[in-house]
């Protein structure tokens, strides 16, 4: 646990994250259409689907990048939606990762890593810079401290959007579409990085497209389709049995 | 008649015109009495040094304290005209609309001239300054803010989302994203269109003459010039004021473009900046409306 930055009543035996009749819309058109959902701390959970189901919108709102239109999201039992919580504080316990990755052009890797850690944490600078260190060296690039995210190429530029955001010691981690923007070549060690914090026990939700992985490393798979879960269960159970025709008729298209 | 030919006559009949043009100038002109206009030099002496050591003092001097000005009022304009609080929107939009829409001359016949006389009010003296210069730049601060406002709201605009989203899912609250990741490259994208405004502002520092006219510790450039034709009846301080504004105008100039030409191919080679050419049209629409 993330004790850096105060927060009341949060109950570590809830699930992480919980969305209870989860709505959102753009407008007129409904993009989630009550989503109930619940990762356990420790898990890892996958969520697939065709372009324009919600997925990527569902995950924006487990940490309030989107304001759910109905319905709660509630970390670690404390419902986030409320106005009254401090969503910063939220917010840095919860890592994300982007599909274009989002690192800040005008700072180097380091001070990539360490703005946040100093601005929100309250860190100081050697701390800050240990930490930095650390989780670089954890993603395999301690060597690319002193380098301009311009320098970089997508994979490396991943790794270290991952890094930067564990260098908060988040509770856990957000993916969006972490390896859509990739090379097919680069794909691999963005997901070596990720397979190893599932196994050093993070909290994962990882929207993808990499089905291999959702087999592989995911804990639970949850397929959207049109702002419902349509079906959710064991990755490889899911994957090789769909029951529903929808998701059938999406596997055919991408397995 | 081929293509060829009419064309070749065509640019033969436009060098015949203009020949004929630099020949009746020559031979009309009265170029001694414009010499004795425009170009004696014993005057031009006498014009030294006060045309540096007072004028372009001055001018330099009232250009950046309008710049230091201009650009933080003009920056709290921006944010306040992209603020989630509507009246502070309200409030931007129909500053930049009022002070861009009035000639810059009339603002600063408000400062300098109405204030005192309809209300009494005298804008105090400051930064070295006599009340009568400071009268003047006051009001080219109130204009140039509006025009660094929009230069700093397009600069702000065109950072990506993704940079802010990025910044507030670390748990950055928005001034803490504003000010260390938005922000920063804001700046950096607004450099060249920034420029551009100063080197409006050096010009407009001519429109302070209206302000210090009398008191000749005070005079610029143009407040100068103007004065000293009078006194001599004579047009030299005209060209020597004008050589003083080119000498510090054209290397600053030289500066935008060298930085735009920078810009344009660092772009092409590294992240593409398709905010850039938006920003230096929008530079160039300031530069007309003036």
């Amino acid at each position: 646990m993330n004790h850096d930055v105060p927060l009341h009543g949060l109950r570590p035996d809830e699930p992480a994250i919980e969305t209870v009749g989860l709505r959102k819309s753009f407008g007129d058109l409904e993009v989630l259409k009550g989503i109930d959902m619940a990762i356990a701390a420790g898990q890892v959970v996958c969520v697939i689907g065709p372009s324009g189901s919600g997925k990527s919108t569902l995950l924006r709102c487990v940490n309030l990048l989107e304001q759910p239109s109905a319905g709660e999201v509630r970390v670690e039992g404390v419902n986030i939606v409320d106005p009254d919580i401090d969503i910063d504080a939220v917010r840095a316990r919860i890592g994300m990762v982007f599909q274009q990755f989002n690192l800040f052009p005008h700072l180097n890797v380091l001070k990539n890593l360490m703005l946040a850690q100093r601005r929100v944490l309250g860190r100081g600078r050697a701390e800050a810079e240990e930490v930095a260190r650390q989780q670089l060296d954890r993603v395999g690039l301690s060597d690319k401290v002193d380098a301009h995210p311009a320098q970089l190429s997508g994979g490396q530029l991943q790794r270290v959007a991952i890094a930067r955001a564990l260098s908060m010691n988040p509770d856990m981690m957000l993916f969006d579409e972490p390896t859509s923007a990739l090379d097919p070549e680069l794909v691999g060690e963005v997901l070596d990085v990720m397979r190893g914090l599932a196994r050093e026990g993070m909290t994962m939700m990882v929207v993808t497209h990499e089905m291999g992985f959702a087999r592989e490393v995911g804990d639970h798979l949850v397929f959207m389709d049109e702002g419902v879960i349509m079906e959710e269960g064991v990755p490889r159970e899911v994957l090789e049995n769909p029951r529903h025709e929808r998701t059938q008729a999406f596997l055919s298209k991408v397995l | 008649m081929g293509r060829r030919t009419r064309q070749r006559l065509w640019r033969g009949g436009l060098y015949a015109v203009l020949i004929g043009l630099v020949v009746f100038v020559a031979v009309s002109a009265d170029w001694a009495n414009l010499q004795r206009q425009f170009f004696q030099l014993d005057i031009a002496r006498e014009l030294f040094p006060d045309v540096i050591a007072i004028a372009a003092k001055n001018t330099v001097k009232f250009t950046a304290i309008s710049f230091v000005g201009g650009f933080s009022i003009g920056l709290a304009l921006a944010l306040m005209r992209l603020s989630p609080i509507a009246p502070f929107r309200w409030m931007a939009i129909i500053y930049i609309e009022v002070f861009r829409g009035l000639p810059a001359l009339l603002t600063i016949f408000a400062t300098s001239l109405v204030l005192p006389i309809a209300l009494g009010v005298r804008i105090p003296a400051f930064a070295g300054m006599s009340t009568f210069a400071a009268a003047g730049v006051v009001g080219l601060i109130i204009v140039s803010a509006a025009y660094f406002a929009e230069v700093f709201r397009a600069g702000i605009q065109a950072v990506p989302k993704g940079q802010s989203e990025a910044a507030r899912s670390l748990g950055m609250s928005p001034a803490t994203t504003m000010t260390y990741v938005v922000l920063p490259q804001a700046i950096r994208t607004v450099i060249p269109p920034l420029t551009n405004e100063f080197v409006l502002l050096i010009k407009d520092t001519a429109l302070i003459f209206l302000a210090v006219g009398g008191v000749s510790a005070d005079r610029e450039l143009t407040a100068f010039g103007s004065a000293r034709i009078q006194e001599f009846g004579n047009a030299t301080p005209l060209i020597v004021t004008a050589l003083m504004y080119l000498a510090i105008t054209i290397p600053l100039t030289q500066l935008v473009a060298w930085m735009e030409r920078r810009d344009m191919r660092s772009s092409g080679a590294r992240e593409p900046n398709q905010f850039t050419t938006k920003l230096r049209l929008l530079a160039k629409r300031g530069t007309s409306n003036r």
